[in-house]
């Protein structure tokens, strides 16, 4: 996983490699919630192009990060999930409190717009 | 009639969700599932798991078993814990029910065995254990239909 800053955006992008699962999902909550600390940011958004599994345990990491930039007055983007990432997700009903969409910047400015 | 069938058994710790819905996947590929229909089969196994782990064992240790069945072109998994139980199935089985908000569980579990399984059944008996058996049948998709 890597975890940067676009500090223009107040937003920790968050790049997540392999599988998502629960195994997985302690170490990512974790280390996103520490940085969210340390860099003072309220948006989060999660890069999914790299995930190549992922099951309800990842809807529960999206949630909690939801709940924790909402509470920052944040907002949380997903994007280049793949279809079988999408599926779940679609599944969740997360799409109707997050922002789903095909790259980091489209995402950005939909997140912008829907605040 | 073509039957095959395995049997695993492994400790309930975290890193065995992935061997087990990678075994899941490799008994299926003789039936020549698409991917759509492999990644089901890997995201069923690994919510039933999970649920074991999470949920039948909490923090003591113990084994999960899968059963895995082909009957021609469907195949059959049963997954068994032998943990608490679930006191109300059919409560447990709600769309975003969770025995565990403080985790962050989604309650989307047994809603996903459902969706991407043709059937799933929850046998559960409180103290003695959970037994989930799902089957889905695995067409060969006509390429002519594209």
């Amino acid at each position: 996983m890597e975890l940067f800053v676009l500090g223009k955006y107040r937003t920790l992008v968050v790049k997540i490699y392999g599988e998502l699962d629960h195994h997985k999902a302690d170490s990512v909550r974790k280390a996103i919630d520490r940085e969210i600390k340390r860099c003072g940011v309220i948006n989060i958004a999660f890069d999914f192009s790299n995930v190549t599994f992922m099951d309800s345990s990842g809807i529960g990491v999206i949630m909690g990060r939801y709940k924790i930039a909402k509470s920052l007055g944040g907002s949380t983007v997903i994007y280049g999930a793949n279809e079988s990432v999408q599926r779940i997700i679609d599944m969740s009903g997360i799409t109707n409190i997050v922002t789903v969409s095909d790259s980091l910047e489209n995402g950005l400015k939909e997140a912008a717009a829907n605040v | 009639m073509y039957k095959n069938s395995m049997k695993i058994e492994f400790l309930n710790i975290s890193d065995n969700e992935r061997f087990a819905r990678c075994v899941a996947a490799a008994f299926v590929l003789e039936l020549d599932p698409t991917m759509d229909q492999l990644s089901e089969i890997k995201t069923a196994i690994s919510e039933a798991v999970t649920n074991a782990i999470i949920h039948g064992y909490e923090d003591r240790e113990g084994i999960i078993t899968i059963e895995g069945n082909i009957y021609d072109d469907t195949v059959e998994f049963i997954v068994t814990d032998n943990g608490v139980g679930i006191p109300d199935i059919s409560r447990a089985r709600e769309p975003l029910f969770t025995g565990k908000p403080e985790l962050e569980r989604s309650g989307m579990g047994f809603t996903i065995m459902e969706t991407f399984m043709d059937s799933m059944e929850v046998e559960s008996f409180v103290g003695k254990g959970t037994r989930i058996t799902m089957r889905k049948r695995l067409n060969k998709v006509d390429k002519s239909e594209g």
